[in-house]
C-alpha cells in the first residue's frame, strides 16, 4: 500500500500487513461465535508522523491501538515495530518495549490510585530498573516542564481531568519513547482542556519528533494530526494527508507553549 | 525493577489496606502463636518426663509380691508377704544383676523440737541409694555396718528436711521417729515427682534391719514391700528378667504350671512407654496447632485472590507501562510473604509470651528451643510462599489488554 506521506524514510516505525483480529464468544445457545473485528489491515507509519485514527464506536480503533501498543496480539498477520517482528518477542521483551519504546495514553487516564502524581510518573522508571530516588528526581523534572510541579504530591482523585491526563502524558513520556499511542485522550475532557492536550501532543511531535498515533471521533481533534486514517467495521476506508492540519498549526502558533524547556 | 523497589511497592500496597492486612495477619499470628505454645508445652512435658526417668536410675526392675493382675499391679496389698530380704540377697548374686535393694514401707510420725511431720518411712539397704540414683545434698547414706547393727540413723528426703529443720543444719541432729531417737546422717537431693505423680522427696530412709525390728514390727519376719533390682546392662534386661523369675520360682517352690506369687516389672520399659506417650502428645499438639496455621494460610490465599481481582486494573496499568510478569509475580508474592513473616514474628512473640504465662499460671514446665522458633518462622514463610504463589501467578499471567479492560 502506497504511503500518503511526502517524507518517506526507508525504515518505518510501524508496519502491519494483513492483520486480522477476531474474538471468540460464547453464544446464548452455548455455541462459539467468532466475531471478527479487524479485517486484513495494512498500515505503515514512519518515524515523526502524527496520525489520527477515526471511526464510529465499535469500528475496531481500540483493538488496533492495543495491538500497536503490544498489549494485545493479532489473530493473524504481521506487525513489525522498529524493524522487530512483534510476534517473535517474549513476554519480557514486550514488557521492555512497552516500558521503553511506547507511551500509552488512555481515555480514562488510568493513573494508579492512592499514589501521588509524582510516583505515577516515576513508576515506569522503576520498571526500567532505576532507583526510587533517581526516578522521583526525573519525574519531578518532567512535571516541572509540563507545568504540574505544584501538583506533584496530589493523588489522582485530587486532580482535574485535564491535570490527570497531563500526568498520564508525563508518565508516557518519562522514558522518552519514540512512539506515543493515545486512545481517545480527550474523550473525557472539555473543549478548552482538549485543546491544551492536543497542543501538547502537537508540540511533542514537532519539537521532539515523537511519533504520535491518536484515536478520536471528533473532527476538530483529528485536525491536529498530519495524517488521517478512517476505520469502518474493521476496514481502513480512508488513509490520507490531513488538509485541516495547516490551519490548526497556524492557530497553535499564537497559543501559549505548554512545554517550556 | 530491583527487589528493593518491589519491596517498597508491596509495603505500600499493604499500607493502603491496613484493616485487611491486619486481619489477615491476625490469622497468621494466631497460627504461629498456637504452634509455638503447643510445641513448648509438648517439649516441656517431654523434658519433665526425661528428667524423671534420668533421676529414676537405669536398667531397673521393680519386684513386688503377689501375682500379676490384669489391671496392672498393686503395691503388694498388705496381706501378700511372699517376698523376703533373702530373696533380694539371692537375686543380687545373679550374673545379669548388679545390685538389689529390698524395701519396707510404713507411715510414721516425726518430731524435731516442737515440729511434727507425718511421712512415709523407707527401710532399705545402702544399695538403694545407688540403684535408685539418689544423690546426697549433705552428709552421707547409712552404711553396711549401720545395716548389720540395726543402727538408729536416718537419711531425710529434701522436703521432709525442709519441714522439720527449715534453714537449720540437720546433719548430726537427733529426731524422733514414733518416739524413738534417730541421728540424721544425710539429706537427699530433691528429685521431684515420680512418673505416677508421687512426691519422692517427702520421705525418710533408715536401715531395713532397724525398720523391721523397731518401727514397722515383724508380723512376717524378713518380708518386704518391694525390691528394686538393677540389671548389669540395658541389652541384657530380658535375660535378667527370666533369671529373676526362675530364681524366685525356685526359692518359693512354685510347681510347674502354677502362677507366680510375685511380679517383675521392667521400669525402663515403662519409662519408654511414658517417653513415647509424651512424644505422641507433643506431635498431636503440634499437629492441632498446625491446622490453625494452615487455616491462617488459606485466609491469606483468599485475601490475595480478592486483592488480585480487585486490583486487576492496576495490574493492567502496571503492565502497560512496562512491568514484566516477574515484577508482578514478585510484588504479589512479596505482599503475601510480608503478611506471613510479620504475622510470624508477632505470633512468635505472642506464643513465647503466652507460654511464659501458662508456665506461671499452671506451674508447668515450658521449653522453648531455637529449633521451635526456626520451625515456626520457616513454616510461616513457607505458608506465605505456598498460599501467595497461586494468586501472584494468576495476577502475573493476565494478558495486559484483559487486565486493563477489567471492570
Ligand atoms: N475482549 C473482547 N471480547 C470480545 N469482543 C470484543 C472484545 N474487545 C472488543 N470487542 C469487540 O470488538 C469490536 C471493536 O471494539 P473496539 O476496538 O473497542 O471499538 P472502538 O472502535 O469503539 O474502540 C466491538 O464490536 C467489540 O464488541
Ligand atoms: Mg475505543
Amino acid at each position: 500500500m502506497a504511503s500518503m506521506q511526502a517524507a518517506h524514510t526507508a525504515n518505518p516505525l510501524i508496519q502491519i500487513e494483513n492483520l486480522c483480529k477476531s474474538y471468540n464468544l460464547q453464544g446464548a445457545d452455548g455455541k462459539t461465535i467468532t466475531n471478527q473485528v479487524l479485517f486484513s489491515i495494512n498500515l505503515t507509519i514512519n518515524p515523526g508522523e502524527f496520525v489520527a485514527i477515526m471511526g464510529h464506536s465499535g469500528s475496531g480503533k481500540s483493538t488496533l491501538m492495543n495491538i500497536l501498543g503490544c498489549l494485545d496480539t493479532p489473530t493473524s498477520g504481521s506487525y513489525w515495530l522498529a524493524g522487530k517482528n512483534v510476534a517473535a518477542l517474549s513476554g519480557d521483551e514486550l514488557a521492555h518495549i512497552r516500558n521503553q519504546s511506547i507511551g500509552f495514553v488512555f481515555q480514562g487516564f488510568n493513573l494508579l490510585k492512592r499514589m501521588t502524581a509524582l510516583d505515577n510518573v516515576a513508576t515506569p522508571l522503576l520498571y526500567a530498573g532505576i532507583g526510587r530516588a533517581q526516578s522521583r528526581k526525573r519525574a519531578l523534572e518532567l512535571l516541572r516542564r509540563t507545568g504540574l510541579e505544584s501538583f506533584a504530591m496530589h493523588q489522582p482523585n485530587q486532580l482535574s481531568g485535564g491535570q490527570q491526563q497531563r500526568v498520564a502524558i508525563s508518565r508516557a513520556l518519562i522514558n522518552e519513547p519514540p512512539l506515543i499511542l493515545a486512545d481517545e485522550p480527550t474523550g473525557n475532557l472539555d473543549t478548552q482542556t482538549s485543546r491544551e492536550i492536543m497542543l501538547l501532543f502537537e508540540q511533542l511531535n514537532r519539537d521532539q519528533g515523537i511519533t504520535i498515533v491518536l484515536v478520536t471521533h471528533e473532527d476538530d481533534i483529528a485536525a491536529y494530526a498530519k495524517r488521517l486514517i478512517r476505520l469502518k467495521d474493521g476496514h481502513i476506508i480512508v488513509d490520507k494527508c490531513n488538509e485541516a492540519s495547516e490551519t490548526v498549526l497556524n492557530q497553535a502558533a499564537d497559543g501559549n507553549s505548554l512545554i517550556t524547556q | 525493577m530491583n527487589l528493593f523497589t518491589i519491596i517498597g511497592e508491596a509495603l505500600r500496597a499493604l499500607r493502603q489496606n491496613r484493616l485487611r492486612t491486619g486481619l489477615t495477619m491476625l490469622g497468621m499470628i494466631i497460627g504461629v502463636a498456637a504452634v509455638v505454645l503447643m510445641l513448648s508445652i509438648g517439649q516441656g512435658a517431654r523434658t519433665k518426663i526425661n528428667e524423671t526417668i534420668a533421676a529414676m536410675g537405669s536398667n531397673l526392675f521393680l519386684v513386688v509380691p503377689g501375682a500379676t493382675s490384669s489391671g496392672g499391679f498393686s503395691f503388694g496389698s498388705g496381706s501378700v508377704r511372699t517376698l523376703t530380704i533373702n530373696d533380694a540377697y539371692a537375686i543380687a548374686e545373679l550374673s545379669s544383676v548388679s545390685a538389689t535393694a529390698p524395701v519396707t514401707t510404713g507411715t510414721v510420725q516425726l518430731n524435731y523440737a516442737a515440729k511434727n511431720w507425718s511421712t512415709i518411712i523407707t527401710g532399705t539397704t545402702p544399695n538403694y541409694f545407688t540403684v535408685g540414683n539418689w544423690k546426697m545434698d549433705s552428709g552421707a547414706a547409712f552404711t553396711e555396718s549401720d545395716l548389720r547393727s540395726a543402727a538408729r540413723v536416718v537419711v531425710l528426703g529434701s522436703v521432709t528436711a525442709k519441714n522439720l529443720f527449715g534453714d537449720e543444719e540437720p546433719i548430726g541432729k537427733t529426731i524422733r521417729i514414733t518416739n524413738r531417737p534417730f541421728v540424721v546422717v544425710g539429706v537427699l537431693m530433691a528429685k521431684g515427682q515420680s512418673l505416677t505423680g508421687r512426691d519422692q522427696d517427702d520421705t525418710v530412709l533408715i536401715p531395713i534391719t532397724t525398720s523391721e525390728r523397731q518401727i514397722t514390727g515383724n508380723q512376717f519376719p524378713g518380708s518386704i514391700r518391694y525390691m528394686l533390682v538393677q540389671g548389669t546392662s540395658a541389652s541384657d534386661m530380658d535375660i535378667a528378667e527370666i533369671e529373676i523369675t526362675q530364681l524366685l520360682r525356685q526359692r518359693h517352690r512354685i510347681a510347674k504350671g502354677k502362677e507366680n506369687d510375685f511380679t517383675v516389672r521392667n521400669l525402663t520399659a515403662i519409662a519408654d512407654v511414658a517417653t513415647d506417650t509424651a512424644k505422641v502428645m507433643s506431635i498431636v499438639l503440634g499437629a492441632i496447632a498446625s491446622v490453625s496455621l494452615l487455616v491462617g494460610g488459606i485466609g491469606i490465599m483468599n485475601i490475595m485472590l480478592v486483592s488480585v481481582t480487585e486490583r486487576t486494573r492496576e495490574i493492567g496499568i502496571r503492565m502497560a507501562i512496562g512491568a514484566n510478569q516477574r515484577a508482578i509475580l514478585t510484588q504479589f508474592l512479596l505482599e503475601a510473604m510480608m503478611i506471613c513473616i510479620m504475622g510470624g514474628v508477632i505470633g512468635l512473640i505472642v506464643g513465647i509470651g503466652s507460654a511464659w504465662v501458662v508456665s506461671r499460671v499452671a506451674d508447668m514446665l515450658i521449653v522453648i528451643t531455637i529449633g521451635m522458633v526456626g520451625l515456626a518462622s520457616l513454616f510461616s514463610s513457607a505458608v506465605g510462599i505456598f498460599f501467595g504463589f497461586y494468586p501472584a501467578k494468576k495476577a502475573a499471567s493476565l494478558k495486559p489488554v484483559d487486565a486493563l479492560r477489567y471492570e
